[in-house]
């Protein structure tokens, strides 16, 4: 497929809207997911070795 | 020495061992996800009655093949929690959650923005878009439900029951174009006939949808290990862990 020029790549054919926007949207929510997986990992390592150290005074 | 797949039905042997393939498959996903839209958008041609609106379907379908694929599985591991009461199960059930709603959103907001300009409308309430909104709350139903009882055992008992219970709407889902005659059109890939649609565009989607499974697995993989150091927290190889972090 060959588009010839960047704008009418991101035309799209007049649906620029709405390919670009699904495929926004998409990574939107994959990179939601990501993050979201990655403060969970923080916020629960720094919980486990919280309460890790506290046995340890205890 | 004969492989011990059981070996791995412990926490304590699969949190290495996913902590291991995880970076594999995320590599994976991404390489087939470069692939798959270079395909989809430099190599298919443009379609001869949709246009350019077309290509959105290079991540609707595989997201929609995910949401509905993710759910069975879930369905399966909860169901083997509940029958023969292994933790890792019902912890790989509660890992796929968030990914099939992710997958299960994005088919339904590309699918409005596909509908749009190919139908003239965002939504409609016919069986297969009904039936894949119901996916939909049944994902946040089994999150919710998993989340709102403290006794994790008991958790895991009612979220399977609702998982497997719901899993009834998944054939709904893949059938409704066949039973009902609806505004969604029938499937275009098949296993039984031939696809009607050009090579390249079905390859451009296979690629994507493999990525798509590398993803989820790369993802499920990682929020199962948070699962498992969280559920065993008091036990010895968690402290292990954790020891050799810190």
């Amino acid at each position: 497929m060959n588009w010839g020029s960047l704008s009418n790549f991101i035309d799209m054919g007049g649906r620029g809207f709405y390919v670009w926007g699904s495929y926004l949207i998409t990574l939107v929510c994959i990179v939601f997911e990501l993050v979201l997986l990655s403060r969970q990992k923080s916020a629960l390592w720094q919980r486990l070795t919280q309460i890790m150290k506290l046995n340890k005074q205890g | 020495m004969a492989f011990n797949l059981f070996k791995y039905s412990s926490p304590a042997s699969f949190y290495p061992l996913a902590g291991k393939m995880a970076p594999l498959f995320y590599v994976l996903a991404a390489t087939l996800a470069i692939v798959g839209l270079y395909i989809s958008f430099f190599v298919a041609p443009t379609d001869a009655t949709q246009g350019e609106a077309y290509r959105i379907i290079f991540i609707h379908v595989p997201a929609a093949w995910m949401s509905m694929f993710i759910y069975i599985v879930m369905a399966i591991w909860a169901g083997l929690g509940l029958i023969l009461n292994t933790r890792l199960s019902s912890m790989m059930a509660q890992a796929l959650a968030p990914t099939g709603a992710m997958f299960t959103v994005v088919a339904l907001i590309t699918g409005a923005f596909w509908g749009k300009p190919t139908w003239g409308t965002w939504w409609e309430w016919d069986a297969r878009m009904t039936s894949e909104l119901i996916l939909l709350f049944l994902y946040i139903g089994y999150m919710s439900l998993t989340a709102a009882i403290d006794d994790v055992r008991r958790a895991d008992k009612a979220g399977a029951i609702l998982a497997m219970v719901g899993g009834i709407n998944v054939p709904i889902i893949y059938f409704s174009v066949k039973w009902w005659n609806t505004l969604h059109q029938g499937a275009s890939v098949s296993l039984t006939r031939s696809p009607s649609m050009a090579k390249t565009m079905l390859l451009g989607m296979l690629i994507m949808a493999i990525a798509a499974w590398m993803y989820s697995i790369a993802v499920t993989l990682s929020r199962v290990r948070l699962l498992m150091l969280e559920r065993e927290k008091s036990s010895a190889w968690v402290q292990e862990v954790l020891e050799k972090k810190s």
